[in-house]
């Protein structure tokens, strides 16, 4: 069973319905039994930083997520679900992560922002999340940024302006700055090989 | 690793169908949204957008159902603008699975609205859209309102720059002098707003003949719109991408 934590934030529907291509018990939730039990959970987020991550505490997904740390367990993180697993972010002021990944989120230097569009990901060799989609291309939609690759994962990037994370890997927690629900048959191959894994 | 140039055909939706038109008079059924979305991101649509032109209540609630079963089978973002008035509203239609919203005219009433959106959900859920034609105003380009009828009394570069400030992620520009016209985007437009304007831009109106996209693109535009030269079948978005794709611009392919 997959959870899809409820913390108010993202496209639940989306995420819901695109990871339900690749497996048929998908639970939209924040409960925090069923986010503890599931074999992997999503954390998706959209909007700002600092609301997300003030969004995420006040359903306890804090709590959830560092639990799941703990016990190694699957988490996938999507956008700012990605960036909150961060120490920070200095998107309006300066907002506390999760800390899971070290590294700090910051604006991309790029004239023209958001970051919109399909662009393609560089995938990490001997990614299994990439597996079959190395080169392809996948939808982002952000301003802010993890740029310091994260040392001992596995760093897939991206560039506009400048280079910075577009996926990570590290054992048992996977994150995008994309979108994989909203990318299309690549996405929906980078979304199987995530639960083909569990 | 390039940011590609985007195309996202446009689709009319009144009372739970697509619709197709001259200037909103002559509507004839198009067809379902559903499997016109379907077919357009099987074409390689990097986008799509529907534009609610539902004139009654009960038509309205039709499109948030329409959303929502687009949502459940389109993976590929999904912009929905028309009618737009209020956060509640935003919030409805994201729930039901559009990634972006439009706002127009109610920006223009009630310009506050740009801030509401954009501090709940994030400037990058919102796009503005803008009707704009040339006029004699300080930058030579005003808004409209009614589909190019009534000038709302702006300047077109400023009410863009106001609007960015509050917090739009994304400019919809629409020109009403080639709206229909299929001579081309209204490129020295396109220009002028690139020349102010930090957020994405979208060129609609005046597609005619492939060329057109590339023009638009040397232009500043990052993405392209465009409804009748698709609906109509007169060419495909993937004979634009190949056009976009010997001009030298950065395009996604479908494997």
């Amino acid at each position: 069973m997959i959870a899809i934590l409820d913390y108010g934030s993202g496209n639940l529907r989306s995420a819901e319905r695109a990871f339900a291509l690749a497996d048929s018990r998908i639970v939209v939730t924040n409960d925090p039994k069923l986010c503890l039990e599931a074999d992997g959970l999503v954390v998706p987020g959209v909007g700002a930083f600092a609301a997300c991550m003030s969004q995420l505490i006040s359903v306890g997904g804090d709590e959830i997520i560092r639990e799941r740390v703990e016990n190694s367990k699957p988490i996938f993180g999507i956008c700012v679900g990605m960036q909150i697993l961060f120490d920070s972010s200095s998107e309006k002021t300066q907002t506390s992560g999760l800390g899971i990944f070290s590294g700090e989120v910051t604006q991309i230097k790029s004239q023209i922002l958001p970051h919109m569009g399909w662009n393609t990901v560089k995938a990490a060799e001997n990614s299994q999340l990439f597996d079959g989609i190395e080169s392809e291309t996948f939808y982002f939609v952000h301003s802010y940024a993890a740029k310091k690759p994260i040392p001992g994962a596995l760093n897939s990037l991206t560039n506009y302006g400048e280079d910075f994370i577009a996926s990570v890997e590290r054992d048992f927690i996977v994150a995008t700055q994309f979108h994989p629900e909203k990318s299309g048959s690549a996405g929906a191959t980078l979304i199987k090989n995530w639960v083909a894994a569990l | 690793m390039t940011l590609v140039k985007r195309i996202i055909p446009c689709l009319d939706v009144a009372g739970g169908r697509v619709v197709k038109g001259v200037n909103f008079t002559d509507l004839i059924d198009a067809g379902d949204p559903v499997e016109l979305a379907r077919k357009y991101d099987q074409a390689g649509a990097d986008e799509l957008t529907f534009l609610d032109i539902s004139a009654s209540v009960e038509d309205r609630a039709t499109t948030l159902e329409v959303v929502s079963r687009t949502a459940e089978e389109v993976f590929i973002p999904l912009t929905v603008g028309g009618g737009i008035r209020s956060v509640e509203d935003v919030n409805e239609l994201l729930r039901a699975g559009a990634d972006k919203i439009s706002v127009n005219t109610a920006a223009l009433i009630r310009p506050q609205l740009i801030n509401e959106i954009s501090e709940r959900f994030g400037n990058q859920v919102l796009v503005l859209s803008v009707d704009a034609r040339r006029a004699d105003t300080e930058s030579g380009f005003e808004v409209t309102t009614h589909g190019g009828r009534e000038s709302a009394g702006v300047d077109a570069l400023s009410w863009i720059t106001d609007a960015v400030t509050r917090g739009v992620g994304e400019i919809l520009l629409n020109s009403m002098d080639a709206d229909g016209t299929r001579s081309g985007f209204d490129l020295e437009m396109l220009r002028k707003v690139r020349e102010i304007c930090d957020v994405p831009i979208i060129a609609s109106g005046g597609a005619g003949k492939i060329s057109d996209f590339s023009d638009a693109l040397k232009a500043g535009a990052d993405a392209l719109l465009a409804a009748s030269v698709f609906h109509f079948g007169e060419f495909s978005v993937a004979d634009v991408k190949e056009d976009l794709r010997s001009a030298g611009f950065p395009i996604r392919t479908l494997n």
